[in-house]
């Protein structure tokens, strides 16, 4: 007989077992499973895609045959700053701009006031009454505005019961922000604008103010700073990464819509508007990308001056 | 009243109740200028909330607070000459070490040169020279703890109040910053208010201390007094390690039943059937267990009465092989008659 004790043979493990311990002894290949995906996302579809709008930007279209000249050159961005084009970017910027400012105004104090006072449950609702209209469609509420703010919309009637119409008018006579009826005006534009973008700016100031330890409120206040002091010296630049963030999506998502102007708007374009036509209508993919190309130079740089002003810094 | 040393602060019938809870239940206090007083009690006892009314975060439900014999209670935080280190310490994350110091002076609108003077000599009596321009997020549980207590004292308050500030800390710098501490406010010569619930903290550091239990104050003193004079149950167990008799126990021990408590130790672990001299109370007992802990040991023993008493004796010249050969022994415990504390059970 053989005198080698042969080791009691290992338990028989499970499939699931096995697996989970060839894993284990391979982070490496963890590491592939887990970001392979995303990465192959971001880093071709998304990337790569970019990619393509910007070596686009720089063809030009033939105007005779109508067709893209894949050869590099200026001469689509030679008709981009052209006075018609840069009255469009300059009108969109504005937009976006007043649009942010009026979204981060009306934010705040909800903001404020879910992440400081509200009990749970008022909490709780209060997330929900933001995010609600999120789950409808984004153009049936759009057209619900655009009959809102109509001639014989209720809005207008609201304005005559209260007897403020000659407010109204007198808006509504205003250049360029004017218009025949609030339907067909740039304040319209900006009204549903601030509306659809509200809760992109209120849940990032609300998550960044809920990060702000009460501790750090009655410390203020126990070194003889008001609240008024409190408010400005601590919990607003402790919420400016919040706002930054909500920013971003308001400035970008309004730099970037065709509806809202399309609905509400004349004949004047937005971005969006030009882009459209630029690449459906008239098949100009060059100048269609170089107008895509302004709005994300305006982020890089917006974002360049919010770090120069202190947002990132507390994060 | 008419007592010659003015309060610094003084509590006057303070309540503060949520709702059902009673927080802070009728208490009445002293807290004399220049002296370092400590609250002392476990979590819920109400130390922390009395903190809060005197720094303005919180308002009494009755009774009033008075700060230098000016009535506070009525007055938020930033109207009131006192500062706060607090648990969290609570720096702004968003400035640096230098910024934080200064804050109270910025506040204040002092000229720029005269902050940074003065916000660099507090770094410097807190021993944080040349740390001015790093963030709070940079610096380490102590040193952060002690930027807390630059920029509170950097404002000269009248009063200081610290809510247990080395709570977060090891053991080694724990007992290394209450040395810091005490020096600190000898130097300074500022009312400290220290809230606690770690007794051996409370005696190390404080001139005087009050003991809180549900709301209410046990008892107030000296360390020696509230160590060695323990006027309730509450203080004697929670202020050291008391063995508290009572009942039929205490009368067979010293002929009245009224209870006492004996420091463990005070008691004198002797051979069974010693002689007992005529200043000492004794009872005969067995050991039940033993536990060595290096600088002593501490005994449990078994009464024949039934109950047990902790025993704890010094290994002057004992080992842990000797000691713990006493386990099942029988023993007779010895205590000199004066050292034992009559309590009075509380309402």
């Amino acid at each position: 007989m053989s005198a080698l004790a042969s080791p009691k043979p290992a338990p028989k493990l499970s499939l699931a077992s096995q697996i989970s311990t060839f894993l284990y002894l391979r982070p490496w290949l963890i590491l592939i499973l887990l970001l392979g995906p995303p990465l192959f996302w971001m880093g071709v579809v998304y990337l790569g895609s970019l990619a393509a709008l910007l070596v686009n930007s720089f063809f030009s279209l033939d105007n005779f045959t109508g067709l893209v000249v894949r050869q590099l050159t200026l001469a689509t961005y030679q008709d981009l700053f052209t006075r018609p084009n840069m009255d469009i970017v300059m009108r969109t910027t504005a937009m976006a701009a007043s649009v942010t400012l009026a979204t981060a105004v009306l934010a705040f104090p909800l903001a404020y006031y879910m992440a400081r006072f509200a009990a749970p449950r008022v909490k709780a609702s209060l997330y929900l009454a933001v995010l609600l209209p999120l789950w409808s469609s984004y153009l049936v509420r759009v057209y619900a505005w655009k009959l809102i703010l109509a001639k014989e919309g209720i809005l207008s009637w609201f304005v005559a019961q209260v007897h403020l119409d000659w407010l109204l008018d007198w808006l509504l006579s205003l250049p360029a922000i004017g218009g025949p009826s609030l339907s067909v005006s740039k304040i319209g534009i900006f009204l549903v604008f601030v509306y659809v973008w509200l809760p992109y700016m209120i849940l990032p100031v609300q998550a960044a103010l809920e990060r702000v330890p009460k501790s750090l409120l009655e410390a203020s206040g126990d070194l003889g700073a008001r609240p008024g002091q409190t408010f400005r010296n601590i919990t607003l630049p402790l919420a400016f990464p919040g706002i930054v963030a909500g920013s971003i999506f308001t400035f970008s998502l309004t730099m970037g819509d065709f509806i809202v102007p399309s609905a509400l708007g004349n004949s004047s374009f937005f971005i969006g508007q030009a882009v459209l036509s630029h690449q459906g209508t008239s098949g100009n993919i060059p100048l269609a990308a170089a107008i895509t190309i302004i709005p994300m130079a305006i982020m890089v740089l917006y974002l360049i001056g919010a770090k120069k002003l202190g947002a990132f810094d507390a994060l | 009243m008419n007592d010659p040393i003015k309060p610094a602060v003084r509590f006057s019938h303070v309540s503060r109740h949520f709702g059902e809870i009673r927080a802070v239940d009728d208490v009445s206090l002293d807290i004399l200028d220049g002296e370092f007083f400590t609250l002392l009690g476990p979590s819920g006892s109400g130390k922390t909330t009395c903190l809060r009314l005197i720094a303005g975060f919180d308002r009494p439900t009755a009774g009033s607070i008075l700060l230098h014999e000016k009535d506070v209670s009525r007055l938020p935080p930033y109207e009131r000459d006192v500062n706060t280190v607090f648990q969290d310490y609570a720096l702004f994350p968003h400035m640096t070490v230098m910024e934080n110091v200064a804050y109270g002076l910025m506040i204040k609108k002092l000229p720029k040169a005269e902050r940074e003077a003065r916000s660099g000599e507090m770094l410097e009596l807190v021993r944080l020279t040349g740390m001015g321009q790093r963030r709070p997020s940079q610096l380490s549980g102590g040193q952060r703890q002690r930027v807390a207590l630059a920029r509170a004292l950097v404002n000269h308050p009248r009063v200081l109040l610290l809510d247990e500030p080395l709570g977060a800390l090891d053991l080694k710098l724990r007992q290394q910053m209450q040395i810091e501490l005490k020096s600190i406010q000898q130097r300074v010569g500022i009312t400290f208010i220290y809230v606690t619930h770690d007794q051996e903290e409370a005696l190390t550091m404080s001139d005087r201390l009050a003991v809180f239990n549900q709301g209410k104050i046990e008892q107030v003193g000296s360390p020696a007094e509230i160590y060695e004079h323990p006027e309730t149950p509450f203080v004697a167990g929670f202020v050291g390690v008391s063995n508290l008799v009572s009942g039929a126990l205490a009368e067979a021990i010293t002929g009245y039943p009224q209870m006492f408590s004996i420091r463990p130790e005070k008691i004198h672990l002797a051979e069974a059937g010693a002689g007992v001299p005529e200043d000492m109370y004794a009872i005969d007992g067995r050991v039940r267990d033993v536990v060595y802990l290096g600088l002593y040991t501490r005994y449990l023993v078994d009464l024949d009465g039934g109950e047990d008493l902790v025993v704890v004796e010094q290994n002057l010249r004992t080992t842990s092989m000797d000691v713990l050969k006493a386990r099942g022994r029988p023993v007779r415990l010895l205590w000199q008659r004066d050292h034992i504390r009559r309590v009075t059970v509380g309402s």
